[in-house]
């Protein structure tokens, strides 16, 4: 059994996004549930990592104890060297349910504007933020509508202009484009890359799909299933412009893309022992 | 309160323990309040005081009179007006032309307060149960109707039509298309129609004067004995609190394959 | 559908059931319904004058006045008990028993309490109508979106901003239903308290024309208390169209779907 190695940059600065010992059991009647193990990883300032893994491998309980919305079991989660404990000031979250995640009674523009109003920001510094997001997502033309009126794709990119006007410095993104069609799929995929190459904003991507997966990241850490620690971090060193057409169709991809899936293939089939979580531990700084 | 297994026996138990603290919290301050001079105990006896009266009524035949005498007009007037309601309520839902010409009428209708039918059923009925059923089936018919016209106006038009074309008469859609999706919203009726017309029952003996629990506290009030309409107004609460219990079990029971009740079930 | 057909169908059966009526009872002398002509008369002569200020307006008033108080409590105290759960659990029991007193059973109790005046023709209007937006309140703001949650959580959106932006425009659906509901109860303790305990109101006047043996007056009484509530009804559905526009647009598109 070989694990594949990353080159984890060994830099002295403190990374963006530090994970460590992640674990957490939930308590339901008849006993306790370990969703989580351990996940020990780290994301570099401006990098954008996926992360992917088997259903039912936590990914949702672990973007849910990062993010501050809800308490590990054990372990520390640090958002540039601070201990996250509620919801961090500088993160932000992108919901696989857009639907349910925009308010319904408020205008796209209102929603977007929302958590800077919150956060008292001046209004002509505000407008100024809304338009930039919503001219970078694509939808500067219906600041007037309401989410409901608008199409699947649509409103998923109402919420990641809320989350681009907000200006955070981790953005995290929980499936978000599980629930759209393919094609609309494929063009958010490019936007978010082009996003984050505009805004040089950290992106933790989760994903249960393979393909976007390599084809978004820098990045892919491999989860196992329940309960969950990391399987492996893969970097994907595919060139840094990439498109759709071009990018999927080149050999490198391929490989990757097999690598992750008999990956994930391994990871189906049980827990992971001891020793690959030992291994992994020791070649991270502390 | 100990949680005797581990994990989530724990909130459930302990929600339990604060609405029964809530409800002494509450007899207590009852208690309090007139003993301390808050408020006369001539208009606001003790809780104990009223407690024990109510345990004495417990005891009396003319008490479970009483309560019979409101029962019965509830429950008959309940049954008549579902009956009608239903009866209405399949023949307009049947049509979509019948259910746009009645659509003003019903809506003009149906915010009648039924108290404004008291003088009318005085004048016809006098003191007799008839009054009393009139305001409860009043009241209670819209409640039903509107809940089954709901319910008819929900019916999936795909189920519907695939009914039809499977050649699937009127009264075949009826029972296999209409009713189970209306189901639903009849049993909400009914359970708002429930506590409607435990609500004009009593009203109907409070102001006019037909025989029952309602009559008994206008009777207590004027006659001074305070305790007692008090004890009284108790009853009749435990009463309504037995009727909405009664109704959301069977609701239950009739609805549980039904999604709406089975929720779902999120990890 | 053509605008002709749509005025068919909204006057039609009405005019219908009310040529029948004036046919019936053309030539009847029964002591109990009115006819039409007379009762249409008998309508203006009683209710457009003095009566109108000394009776109508006064009852109404109060009608506003316990709505009033009936809704913002119930709002208000939903919101409150809804979002903290010690609270909710503490109380949930006895609001359930309260609100199964039927409220009628209070204007006695009330009357104790209070005495014989406007306040407790207040007091029991709102006794009675603020269990509906009180409950469904409570019942609202336990329901809100998860994930709406979640992400005002993430974005930094707590407390009193929160409620504003998050939990009272959700639960607004549910408030409105109660409403509805509230403003019925509200009507018919109105009534019920002049009725019982009073000298003068609308409720009042009815009863004593009914024991007057005035046939026709109190059935115009009657109309009027209908006209009442269906002005009441209409106030709300034109109010509930204007806070409520995006739920509808929602539940279209959703229903659709």
């Amino acid at each position: 059994m070989t694990v594949n190695e990353t080159t984890t940059r060994q830099t002295t600065t403190v990374p963006m996004l530090s994970v460590r010992g992640l674990q957490k059991v939930y308590k339901v009647p008849g006993g306790d549930v370990e969703a989580v193990r351990d996940l020990t990883f780290d994301l570099a300032e401006g990098e954008l990592v996926c992360l992917v893994g088997p259903s039912g491998s936590g990914k949702t309980t672990l973007l849910k104890c990062i993010s501050g919305l809800m308490e590990q079991s054990s372990g520390t989660v640090e958002l540039a060297g601070s201990n996250v404990t509620g919801p961090p000031k500088s993160m932000a979250v992108v919901f696989q349910e857009y639907g349910r995640s925009l308010f319904p009674w408020m205008t796209v523009r209102a929603n977007v504007e929302l958590p800077l109003k919150n956060q008292k920001v001046p209004k002509a510094q505000r407008a100024a933020l809304v338009d930039a997001a919503l001219k970078s997502v694509g939808l500067d033309h219906v600041p007037k509508s309401y989410p409901w009126q608008l199409s699947g794709g649509m409103q998923q990119r109402v919420a990641i202009a809320r989350a681009v006007a907000y200006r955070p410095q981790v953005l995290l993104m929980d499936e978000p484009f599980a629930a759209v069609d393919a094609q609309t799929r494929a063009d958010l995929e490019d936007l978010i890359r082009t996003i984050w190459k505009q805004l040089g904003v950290t992106i933790l991507f989760v994903t249960h799909d393979i393909d976007e997966s390599v084809y978004l990241g820098e990045r892919v850490i491999v989860l196992s299933s329940s309960p969950t620690v990391v399987q492996e971090d893969l970097k994907i060193d595919l060139p840094a412009e990439r498109d759709q057409l071009n990018t999927r169709a080149l050999p490198h991809f391929m490989e990757l893309r097999s690598h992750v899936y008999a990956e994930i293939q391994r990871a189906k089939l049980g827990p992971v022992t001891e020793q690959i979580t030992a291994q992994r531990r020791a070649s991270l700084p502390e | 309160m100990r949680k005797r297994r581990r994990a989530s026996a724990g909130p459930q138990a302990r929600a339990l323990g604060l609405g029964v603290s809530g409800i002494i919290l509450f007899f207590v301050v009852w208690e309090a309040t007139p003993r301390l001079g808050l408020v006369r105990e001539r208009y606001l006896p003790p809780a104990s005081e009223v407690l024990v009266r109510l345990g004495r009524y417990l005891g009396e035949a003319s008490f479970w009179k009483d309560v019979a005498d409101t029962m019965t007009s509830w429950a008959l007037g309940l049954l008549i007006a579902t009956v009608a309601a239903i009866i209405v309520g399949l023949i307009i839902g049947s049509s979509r032309f019948l259910r746009r010409a009645t659509h003003t009428t019903i809506e003009f209708l149906r915010p009648i307060p039924s108290v404004a039918l008291i003088p009318l059923a005085v004048l016809i009925f006098g003191t007799s149960i008839e009054s009393t059923l009139l305001l409860v089936v009043y009241a209670a018919f819209w409640q039903v109707l509107l809940q089954l016209l709901y319910g008819i106006a929900d019916v999936d038009a795909v189920a519907n039509d695939t009914a039809k074309s499977y050649g699937l008469g009127p009264l075949a859609r009826v029972r296999y298309v209409v009713w189970p999706t209306a189901l639903p919203y009849l049993m909400t009726g009914l359970r708002l129609a429930a506590a409607v017309a435990l609500i004009l029952a009593i009203t109907a003996e409070l102001i006019i004067g037909t025989p029952g629990l309602g009559k008994q506290i206008a009777l207590t009030q004027s006659g001074g004995a305070i305790s007692s309409m008090y004890a009284l107004v108790l009853a009749t609460g435990m009463i309504g609190v037995l009727i909405n219990l009664a109704a959301r079990i069977i609701e239950k029971r009739v609805l549980a394959w039904h999604p709406s009740v089975r929720g779902e079930v999120v990890l | 559908m053509s605008p002709q057909k749509r005025v068919g169908f909204f006057f039609g059966l009405p005019i219908l059931l009310i040529l029948l009526w004036w046919a019936l009872s053309f030539n009847s002398t029964n002591f109990f319904v009115p006819k039409p002509v007379e009762l249409a008369q008998t309508l203006w002569a009683t209710w457009v004058g003095d009566r109108f200020f000394e009776d109508v307006l006064p009852s109404l008033g109060r009608l506003a006045v316990g709505l009033f108080f009936a809704i913002g409590l119930g709002i208000v105290l939903g919101l409150l008990i809804g979002s903290t759960r010690w609270l909710r659990n503490l109380l949930e029991p006895l609001l359930e028993f309260f609100r199964a007193i039927p409220p009628p059973v209070l204007v006695p109790l009330l009357m104790l309490l209070v005495g014989v005046n406007d306040g407790m023709k207040v007091a029991v209007i709102i006794s009675g109508a603020i269990w509906p937006v009180l409950l469904n309140t409570v019942e609202g703001v336990r329901a809100v979106d998860a994930v709406l949650s979640d992400s005002c959580r993430s974005y930094g959106i707590r407390g009193f901003a929160r409620i504003r932006y998050f939990v009272l425009p959700a639960v607004t659906p549910q408030i409105m239903a109660g409403v509805r509901q509230s403003l019925s109860i509200g009507l018919i303790l109105m009534v019920i308290s002049e009725m019982f305990a009073s000298s003068s109101g609308l409720g009042f006047t009815i009863v004593q024309f009914q024991r007057n043996f005035a046939i026709p007056e109190m059935w115009s009484g009657i109309v009027v208390l209908g006209l009442i509530g269906l002005g009441l009804a209409l106030i709300f559905q034109l109010v509930e169209r204007r806070v409520l526009h995006w739920y509808h647009g929602l539940k279209e598109i959703t229903h659709d779907s």
